[in-house]
């Protein structure tokens, strides 16, 4: 076990610092969010701002035959109107491929469609106006005349290529990737036992609460572009901003505000964001873009179209022999940029089976071009679908063979002492938990008392469902993710750490904050690390001219990453703190500690002076220090794992259901989840983030669904038809732990952020099939509505 | 720039607005782009996720389905006004202790949601609280600790005034 | 998205609004809560010229008892039906189906009146009205009509209220003490517009059924009866038989095009189930 720091020698009795390393500490700077008084992007005004709404494409695929503008600028405060053309002088398209993706294609996008639109809400126009409602006024008077083309929306459709995107690129194949354990055939075929299913899952979104906003703001005069934007990785949309706007990296700034939700959503490159940029360098004056809900559906990234075919060989005894498994996947007409929409197909290739011990696989996976709209990374990427076909299958062959499926699972899941372990996709884990965690959850759920009550109520017809989700998550990646591939996104992170003269303490983070408590928990770590109270430490992060360089959020590395880059600067202004009291003192600095603020006395514990005076001296009277002395009070530590590509982390989920075999209708009684993230840094912060996954996960899994017509039209694109999880249908959820620390940092830390979402819906399918399964019936497409589980049952 | 406005007249917690209101502003879009209070958040502009709820004559209703002009003569209160009323801040303790919010979008309007609870649903159990918040979105915590947060408090408050709940 | 422009008037009295609506026509809205209508104008999904806004209107409000009629203003909100001991006494049927109203907030504003003239299929009011048989009390610059239920929703959003005319209340009999009454509703989360749903209002003479009244929502364009299913009810016990004959019914009385939650499949056996717990809860209630 790793100590994360290390605490001072000390006499009994005498007071220590304190240690916020695995306390949940409330996130007392974040108060101002219950207050009305965040900032989002939304709240922003600038002198001269002007706003730009978007003339988007009706139809799913058409050649933009006639656009006239000329109506349009017109009209009561419009301020401009323009089209793809004329922006794309400003701003350059982009192809969304990278390359450790063997093979991907897309076809060039641009900041406004300037010929054709590929689907249905793809931006052809942009009108500013002075203010929102006029620029939407504005819009019925842009006339466009269209000639349609042949809409392909059906994922097998699009593989069979009657209907072809992008002729350039002959057919509709995004990315395939062909995987095969050596003597996969032989091996296979020494199954007694082989089960097989279908799994489908429905194309769904993020829907942050928050829509996606933009403000770009050019200044002619130092040619510098400012940026406010809710983007999970300002220094990547910094460098993107400066590539395609032909503007010098060091002259745009990103700034992030408060982001009401981001998810992955707001990680991605939008057209209509890049187009709002290159207007406001147009323009020379300041432009924001606010979608809204509409928008949001139309546009937002959409993620999870699959459909997945998988066999399960085993032994009569239950011993996992092998995967096998295709999985076809539908994004929309380009490959999302920078991150490439490759990914979340390569990590279903990656990952299924992940938690079991067979050491034979193979995985053919198709990602094919639909005229749908974009989808991209969203939490847990992939994992979800890995997850749910993995333990779906497994549920599957345990149910054959007549085994308990934790039973079944225990004799399968990679024992805990394995490791490291290289698993048959070729992925390395450095140590799981996952018997551990098995054992946890069998006593956190009561599980034989639940299959006690289940039964006991079956014999009255009612029927309950236990399901259970192994599940292993990738965090803390390295550049092995994007940056092998060519992409200028960054896997490491800085802190900035500063004593300021009264005493308190600023971090200045490369990882930003869309409200997990990332910064809560920077304030912990540091105050930790330096030797003060956590009240006094203030986090900074999201501003590229401010905080150092580094990859922000997303695939939980904030903690992890951030969170290492911060103990270790926290560590060095530690010491050269003391260096300063010391040198004021005229001790040695080994006989000094900072403890909750106040230097005092190693050994005996006594006070020597608050922190303030050693600000005082050192930035005020330097002249009273040793002549050869420089106070070095600001100190810059970055961090950036390398052992491993990815720092994977395991845990489980159980969902307890009650299907009403009448109605269809699922109710969610109880959820678990036993998560091993390695050092916890604030529990109640990782708990919640496990139960907002989860939440998000079973939103995917019972209700999600973007559901497009034949011709490619979005038919439920608004809160009211598109069905979020609201508080009525959703359970209570315990949240248990184990911690294995990664050896790769000091700190320990993994990630949790998207684990929730990775088992959720795995657990609640098996959970609905446990209680199906003594009628015959059996679902497989997400979402599990009460349509499909009537169908299931043949009630229709 | 001719728009379409009307006089009103109304208070603001507890401040006189003396205007000419674009007609067809709904009282959120008034709030945040012509007072500056941007405490109330639209996250859908059809009365469906609850992030735009304001107080109007002591009732809790979503400002995205209200218009400014309607607002003539009432007495409108925000999230800012609740604030510095102290009248809410007892649910923000709580929403703290328990971090019944993440990325803080829903708050403003979770919390007049739990104050109408604190108010006219004393008794609610979990259960009822969950039907109560049902008209709330948060896609961040999933609900467990916002529940936790109001139900402290529902506890907390009976057993002062000695009711057994 | 932001609403277009439209005029607005406050009107102080309704011969102002009947006024207003003799000169602009159809291109006139009414404004009550404005839950359904502000919803529609900020999508963009209605293009009004001038907005009425009754909200003001005093006559309109309030609920009354008078012999054995409940009478409930046009503007009367959903909280107020919701928090009102007179609709718990004496409409239960309504009383049942208020909490299904979409949520807090809304109710707040919402009016009977608005969801009453909207006629939305899948709206928890118009089904009520039209299982009690309510009267909808209409008037205009000519004076007042009363419509009943049966005759009042005509087909999508369509009703018996003209461009000239604004609903003003609605009146419900008073239950009586032989009377049984079973809301129920399916929607995937809660508040949320039907899926399916239906009030039954039936009345026994000791065992047997003398009087059925069997509505459906989201079944249909508008609220609709099942005249096979209750002809199936009356002089029945509620027994087994009578359950599945009354399901039977169903099947030529309700012939629902499918929605995005459910096809009409869902929806028929849906409306089955739902059918078969009413009657055997309204057995169960049988004292």
């Amino acid at each position: 076990m790793n100590a994360p720091h290390e605490l001072p020698l000390h006499a009994e009795g005498v007071a220590t610092q304190e240690n916020y390393v695995g306390q949940s500490v409330p996130r007392s700077g974040a108060k101002k969010l219950l207050e009305g008084r965040g900032t989002y992007l939304d709240d922003l005004r600038l002198p001269r701002l002007v706003h730009v709404v978007f003339f988007r494409s009706p139809h799913a695929h058409a050649v933009i035959k006639h656009l006239d503008l000329s109506q349009a600028r017109k009209q009561p405060g419009v301020v401009a109107v323009f089209d793809g053309h004329e922006v794309a002088k400003f701003c350059t398209p982009w192809v969304g491929v990278l390359g450790h993706l063997k093979g991907i294609r897309s076809a060039p996008q641009f900041a406004i469609a300037p010929e054709r639109a590929c689907w249905q809400g793809e931006a052809v126009a942009a009108v500013v106006a002075q203010t929102r409602r006029q620029a939407e006024d504005a819009l019925d008077h842009v006339m466009a005349d269209w000639d349609l083309l042949p809409v392909v929306t059906d994922m097998e459709a699009s593989l069979a290529g009657d209907v072809v995107i992008h002729p350039d690129l002959g057919d509709n194949k995004c990315f395939s990737r062909e995987l095969i354990t050596e003597n996969f055939e032989a091996e296979f075929a020494k199954a007694d036992v082989v089960v097989e299913k279908v799994y489908e899952f429905s194309r769904h979104t993020g829907v942050t609460n928050e829509p996606r906003g933009i403000l770009a703001d050019y200044n002619p005069a130092e040619n510098l572009l400012t940026v406010y934007q809710g983007t999970q990785t300002p220094n990547m949309m910094q460098d993107i901003f400066s590539r395609h706007l032909g503007i010098p990296e060091s002259n745009v700034r990103v700034i992030c505000k408060d982001v009401g939700g981001s998810f992955g959503i707001k990680v991605h490159v939008y057209p209509d964001e890049m187009a709002t940029a290159a207007i406001s360098v147009m323009l020379k004056r300041p432009v924001k873009f606010s979608a809204d809900r509409i928008e949001s559906f139309l546009t937002d990234i959409h993620a999870r179209e699959h459909k997945v075919k998988i066999k399960l060989a085993c032994t009569h005894q239950g011993d996992i022999i092998a995967f096998d498994m295709n999985d076809l996947t539908g994004i929309g007409p380009y490959s999302v940029y920078p991150r490439t929409s490759g990914i979340e197909g390569n990590q279903v290739v990656n990952l299924t089976g992940g938690p079991y011990k067979h050491k034979h696989y193979k995985a053919k996976l198709d990602v094919v071009f639909t005229n749908k709209n974009v989808t991209c990374q969203y939490r847990a990427v992939g994992h979800p679908i890995a997850m749910a076909i993995t333990e779906g299958i497994v549920d599957e062959a345990a149910r054959k063979i007549g085994m308990d499926p934790a039973e079944f699972r225990r004799r399968n899941l990679i024992a805990d002492d394995a490791y490291p372990y290289t698993f048959p996709s070729g992925v390395k884990f450095e140590k799981l938990s996952h018997h551990q965690c098995l054992d946890q959850l069998m006593t956190l759920m009561d599980y034989k008392g639940l299959r006690q009550e289940q039964a006991d109520l079956r014999a009255q017809g009612i029927s309950r469902g236990i399901g259970l989700a192994a599940m292993i998550e990738v965090t803390n990646p390295s550049p092995a993710f994007y940056g092998v591939g060519g992409a200028r996104i960054s896997a490491q992170d800085g802190a900035t750490i500063r004593l300021d003269p009264a005493g308190m303490v600023n971090v200045l983070v490369s990882v930003t904050e869309q409200g997990q408590g990332t910064e809560a928990v920077f304030t912990q770590i540091a105050a930790t690390a330096v030797g003060v109270k956590v009240e006094n430490v203030r986090v900074i992060t999201g501003d590229t001219a401010i905080t150092p360089y580094g990859g922000g959020t997303w695939a939980s590395r904030g903690a992890g990453i951030g969170g290492e880059a911060v103990l270790q600067a926290g560590k060095v202004l530690r010491k050269h703190i003391l260096d300063v009291a010391a040198a004021i003192l005229k001790v040695e600095a080994a006989t000094l500690d900072l403890v909750n603020g106040v230097v005092v006395d190693k050994l005996s514990g006594q006070e020597q002076m608050p922190l303030s005076e050693v600000g005082r001296v050192a930035y005020f009277r330097p002249d009273t220090l040793p002549m050869n002395f420089q106070s070095e009070l600001t100190v810059t530590r970055h961090y950036t794992p390398r052992e491993y590509g990815f720092t994977f982390t395991n845990g489980i989920q159980a969902s307890y259901v009650e299907v009403d075999t009448e109605t269809g209708f699922v109710k969610l009684l109880k959820h678990w989840c036993v998560e091993d993230c390695g050092t916890i840094i604030n529990p109640m912060l990782v708990d919640e983030q496990i139960r907002g996954g989860i939440v998000q996960g079973i939103g995917g899994a019972m209700f999600e669904e973007c559901m497009y017509s034949e011709d490619g039209q979005l038919l439920n694109g608004s809160m009211a038809d598109y069905l979020v999880p609201m508080a009525g249908e959703m359970p209570d959820m315990v949240i248990g732990h184990v911690q294995t620390p990664t050896k790769t940092s000091e700190l320990g830390a993994k990630g949790a952020g998207e684990a929730g979402t990775a088992g959720a819906p795995g657990a609640v399918m098996n959970a609905i099939n446990d209680a199906l399964a003594p009628l015959n019936a059996n679902v497989s497409v997400q979402p599990f509505t009460p349509q499909r589980v009537l169908a299931a049952l043949g009630k229709i | 720039m001719s728009e379409n406005c009307m006089h009103a007249q109304f208070t603001v917690n507890g401040e006189t607005v003396d205007a000419q209101v674009p007609v067809r502003m709904h009282l959120v879009d008034y709030l945040r782009d012509e007072l500056g209070l941007t405490g109330s958040h639209l996250g859908c502009e059809h009365g469906v996720c609850g992030a735009c709820q304001v107080m109007v004559d002591g009732q809790v209703i979503r400002g995205c389905l209200t218009l400014a002009i309607q607002a003539n003569g009432k007495q409108v209160q925000t999230i800012e006004g609740l604030t510095e009323s102290r009248e809410l801040q007892q649910l923000q303790a709580a929403f703290l202790e328990h971090n019944a919010f993440q990325c803080g979008f829903c708050s403003s309007g979770m919390l007049l949601t739990a104050l109408e609870i604190t108010k006219h649903h004393k008794q609610a159990t979990r259960e009822e609280i969950r039907e109560l918040i049902s008209g709330n979105y948060c896609r961040c915590t999933g609900y467990q600790a916002i529940v936790n947060a109001i139900e402290s408090v529902l506890v907390k408050s009976s057993s002062e005034s000695g009711v057994k709940v | 998205m932001k609403s277009p422009e439209f005029s607005y008037l406050k009107a102080q009295s309704l011969a102002e609004v009947f006024s207003a609506l003799q000169t602009h026509g159809d291109t006139a809205q009414i404004l009550a809560g404005g839950q359904s209508l502000l919803a529609m104008l900020n999508l963009r999904m209605a293009n009004p010229k001038i907005l009425i806004d009754i909200s003001g209107l005093e006559s309109l409000k309030g609920i009354q008892q008078t012999g054995d009629v409940v009478r409930i203003g046009a503007l009367t909100t959903h909280y107020e039906v919701l928090s009102s001991s007179l609709v718990q006494k004496h409409v239960p049927l309504l009383a049942q189906a208020v909490p299904y109203v979409a949520h807090l907030a809304i109710r707040n504003k919402g009016t009977i009146g608005g969801s009453l003239a909207l006629g939305d299929p899948a709206a928890e009011y118009p089904a009520v009205a039209l299982a009690l048989n309510a009267t909808l009390v209409i008037q205009s610059a000519s004076g007042e009509r009363r419509v009943k239920a049966i005759d009042f929703f005509l087909s999508l959003y369509r009703t018996a209220v003209q461009a000239h005319e604004v609903l003003i209340a609605v009146e419900f009999p008073v239950a009586t003490s032989n009377q049984r009454f079973v809301f129920s509703e399916l929607a995937r989360r809660k508040g949320d517009y039907a899926m399916v749903g239906m009030a039954l209002a039936i009345s026994l003479e000791g065992q047997t059924i003398r009087d059925a009244s069997l509505a459906f929502m989201a079944m249909d364009d508008k609220p609709i009866l099942a005249p096979h299913a209750m002809k199936a009810m009356v002089g029945q016990p509620i027994n087994q038989q009578t359950i599945a004959n009354a399901q039977k019914g169903l099947d030529a009385d309700l012939h629902p095009a499918g929605d995005l939650l459910a096809n009409a499949a869902t929806k028929k056996h849906l409306s089955r189930v739902l059918l078969s717990r009413a009657l055997m809860q309204a057995g169960a209630t049988h004292v």
